[in-house]
């Protein structure tokens, strides 16, 4: 026996994690919860209840009202109307601090953590007391005990920024643990760890459920994680619950059913014609890029893609995946290599992707493909507004401006009050319609898009990828970056995995294996 | 002038000098480097090193007339104790601290308003506090008010220019204890770890439930009261007077001098020893009998700002080490 353990320490109060075996899973119940914004309602009457111990899991598409519903039960708003009971008790729960007390915790989709703070000072910072002075021996203590309880582990003494994102989000979880929630809501937790990280930590949590210590309320909207881990299921479609039960007793389709009602969703268009492997279109060799930190480099060795081909790079969010997407895109000088397409050195001046016809989808495309105050008709004149044939013009054509965005805005369905409203008003399914009609118009030879249906419904989806492959069918040679592992699975003709910086796996779509996919994307390889 | 020291002339004046030139860089970077941590920055730090030069040599002045004069009606005979005007310093010490916070707490108050920027209204503070400060500094510009006293720790040498370079005041020494003091406080206090949350992730501090402009505007005001107090060194001891040029711009560079120390108060001081003897270069070669360049040499920690701004720079890579909210970083 240690002498820290005889002597007691008086002055420091008690760290939570010292009291956290007493404790255990409570369960959460809303009765008709109602939650109006003016004359909208978000959540209509919604009674759902979560079991002490279970995982349970909350389904539905983007704006279906399960932030809304998850907010008013961690008190970030006060329901119109409802009861809620935590541990068959009525609670009045006014602020995420009295959620706290109640030992209810949740996990954003964003991360929380504080950058430049070590994981221990995150850590121990969360704690709502902290003595004036902090005995780091003492607390170093206390979280290697703590640490040696939790099922998964990551380095404390290093500053959260150098964490890759898949770490960061266990530490989240640590910290709700930490915190002692005996409720934890987690906030769509995959979109950030590879499939094998989501098998440990949603395993490992399930694990903890099962034993009687942890109620998981995870919110999400991909099936297969409701398959492996939840045992019940809530469905909310436009702030109505549309469905709920155990999971073994629905189908993939009902679910489905439940989340987007009775409308059809079309199919994905049909890909026609084989990649054209003699016509190489964009060709990288030995391409370094260093980021913004200047801290991590990215470093392809060799990436083609050919016309009629759609190249799609997995991986998890900051292996450099943003690094070459920026490169490609001019906005990141390579340190080394070189970037050519049609066989031709290329810098991304706007000469050159106009006489390669090379069009960009980046991510957050408010941010990084338009102009937010400027109109919906001027962000998709961008292209074109100063060309008049072979010319350069002088004097913008209004006219002209406004026919095309009226012609695109009809074609690809954006939903807008007025084409001369700032594009900043469209919702974000609309602004990456617009940005995909402006990109796509016109002769296609290299498309570059990043992540481009993040944060749309099912609608929206279907239809941007039809697009997608709609160009490439066309003969447009595609490289699609994005973190969705279905969306790759779904587009590409060929796949890689970028892992740290590299590509290291490659496969063709016919042998396509999700098992080595995942492996390669948590960089066992 | 020794002639048998020479050029080591030169050298120990410019220790001297670093000691003597540094201690208003090193307060107002320290005080700098607590607002900049929690997020804003203060330009306005040089209007309130001039205001509280000002307005630490008016009170003393003011003061150690009075107390003689009260002294000198009660006794006429009396011989004046010196402790009465090291009193009266202290004081315009303490007034200019109390001065500097309320500019610094006005500057967090109007930057918590929505579309307030920091770095215009900091501009503001600074030309009002140094308007402010000659409006009211002109009465101040010929009296002498009482000096700070300095330690002399250079007493072991019996050569002159060792001794004065080694006579080392008290807000010198002070000054190091709260650049070690504040590098303590950041990592191992409450207060050290709330003000880091605040300045590197505001979503993430509302979130842990700390009322973000409180802790801004408490942070601006504690740099506001070092900055002030740093004020009150210049007029109170070295130079040692007040007039309308006293700072020559020292509560700007130390604000560079913050971004060059990487917000670390320790190198802060380290960065305030450098700046404060490239300052003393100009007068320590006048001293030799070096006249040519003067001006040049006068320039020398404004070419060093330069120098070490385009040193330590990159074209790729982003700040490293800054706060993350600093509106220069985002």
């Amino acid at each position: 026996m240690s002498v820290a353990e005889v002597i007691p320490v008086p002055a420091e109060p008690v760290a939570p994690a010292a009291l956290a075996v007493k404790k255990r899973a409570v369960s959460v119940e809303t009765i008709g919860m109602t939650k109006r914004f003016g004359g909208f309602t978000a959540l209509g009457d919604v009674s759902v209840r979560i079991g002490a111990g279970t995982v349970h899991a909350l389904l539905g598409e983007n704006g279906a009202g399960k932030s809304t519903l998850v907010k008013c039960i961690m008190g970030f708003y006060q329901p119109t109307g409802g009861q809620l009971l935590v541990d068959d008790r009525e609670a009045v729960i006014a602020s995420p601090r009295d959620a706290h007390e109640r030992g209810l915790g949740m996990v954003y989709q964003h991360f929380t953590l504080i950058p430049s703070l070590t994981a221990a000072e995150n850590l121990v910072i969360s704690r709502p007391h902290v003595s004036a002075v902090i005995n780091w021996r003492a607390e170093k203590r206390r979280l290697e005990e703590f640490m040696a309880r939790m099922p998964f582990q990551i380095p404390l003494d290093r500053p959260v920024a150098e964490l890759a994102a898949g770490q960061k989000q266990k530490l989240e979880i640590l910290k709700q643990l930490y915190l002692e929630s005996r409720f934890l809501i987690l906030d769509e937790p995959t979109s950030v760890l590879t499939p094998q990280e989501a098998e440990e930590v949603l395993g490992l949590l399930k694990g903890m459920a099962n034993a009687g210590d942890l109620t998981i309320l995870m919110i999400t909207h991909k099936f297969r994680e409701v398959e492996a881990f939840a045992e019940d299921v809530s469905v909310l479609r436009r702030g109505q619950l549309t469905g709920h039960g155990r999971v073994t007793d629905l189908s993939r389709q009902e679910m489905a059913a439940m989340m987007i009602g009775s409308k059809t969703i079309a199919a994905v268009v049909q890909r026609v014609g084989e990649p054209d492997r003699d016509k190489p279109v964009l060709d990288l060799d030995g391409l370094a890029v260093v980021d913004r930190s200047g801290l991590r480099s990215t470093n392809i060795d060799a990436l083609r893609v050919h016309s009629r081909e759609v190249v799609g790079i997995a991986g998890v969010s900051g292996n450099g995946q943003k690094e070459l997407a920026e490169a490609l895109g001019g906005q990141l000088k390579p340190t080394a290599g070189r970037i050519a397409v049609d066989g031709v050195r290329y810098l991304g001046t706007r000469d050159e992707t106009r006489s390669h016809q090379v069009r960009f989808i980046p991510e957050e495309p408010l941010k990084n493909a338009c102009v937010p105050n400027m109109s919906v008709a001027e962000n998709l004149s961008f292209r074109t507004f100063d060309e008049d044939g072979d010319r350069q013009v002088v004097w913008l054509r209004q006219g002209r401006i406004r026919a095309l965005a009226r012609s695109l805005v009809e074609r690809f369905g954006v939903k807008t009050a007025s084409i001369a409203a700032p594009v900043a008003t469209l919702s974000g399914g609309n602004v990456q319609r617009a940005v995909l009609a402006r990109e796509l118009t016109g002769e296609v030879e290299l498309l570059i898009v990043t992540n481009p249906c993040f944060g749309l419904d099912f609608t929206a989806v279907a239809e941007i990828r039809s697009q997608i492959i709609d160009a490439r069918n066309r003969g447009a040679a595609v490289l699609l970056i994005s973190e969705d592992l279905d969306e790759i699975l779904e587009l590409s003709d060929r796949i890689l995995v970028m892992s740290e910086g590299r590509i290291v796996y490659e496969t063709d779509r016919a042998n396509a294996d999700l098992g080595a996919i995942g492996q390669h994307m948590a960089g066992h390889h | 002038m020794e002639s048998d020291i020479g050029w080591w002339g030169v050298l120990i004046a410019v220790i001297g000098g670093a000691i003597r030139v540094s201690t208003p860089f090193l307060f107002v970077s320290l005080g700098e480097t607590i607002t900049e941590k929690a997020g804003r920055i203060n330009l306005g730090l040089e209007g309130t090193l001039v205001f509280g030069a000002m307005i630490g040599y008016g009170t003393a002045v003011l003061l150690s007339e009075a107390w003689v004069a009260n002294a000198l009606a009660a006794d006429p005979t009396v011989r004046v104790d010196v402790r009465m005007y090291e009193s009266a310093a202290w004081i315009g010490v303490l007034v200019a601290g109390v001065a500097g916070s309320i500019f610094g707490v006005v500057h967090g108050i109007l930057c918590s308003f929505k579309r307030v920027n920091d770095i215009a209204l900091g501009i503001a503070l600074m030309l009002l506090g140094t308007g402010l400060a000659f409006y009211f500094g002109k009465p101040f510009i010929q009296p002498v008010a009482p000096d700070l006293p300095a330690i002399p720790l250079g007493n072991w040498s019996d050569v002159p220019q060792i001794q004065a370079a080694l006579r080392v005041n008290v807000l010198f020494l002070i000054g190091i204890a709260l650049a070690f003091v504040l590098w303590w406080a950041l990592r191992n206090t409450r207060l050290g770890l709330i003000v880091r949350v605040v300045g590197d992730n505001a979503d993430a501090a509302r979130a842990l439930g700390y009322n973000v402009n409180l802790v801004r505007t408490l942070a601006t005001g504690a740099g506001g009261v070092f900055a002030g107090i740093g004020g009150a060194y210049l007029s109170l001891y070295y130079p040692g007077s007040w007039n309308e040029g006293i700072s020559s711009g020292q509560g700007l560079m130390a604000v560079a001098l913050v971004i060059f120390a990487r917000w670390n108060p320790i190198g802060c001081f380290y960065a305030a020893l450098l700046f404060g003897g490239a300052g003393a270069l100009g007068p320590a070669l006048q001293s030799v009998g070096v006249t040519q360049g003067t001006y040049l040499f006068n320039a020398a920690p404004y070419l060093l700002t330069l120098g070490i701004m385009i040193l330590t720079s990159s074209r790729s890579r982003a700040l490293a080490g800054a706060p993350g909210e600093l509106s220069i970083t985002r």
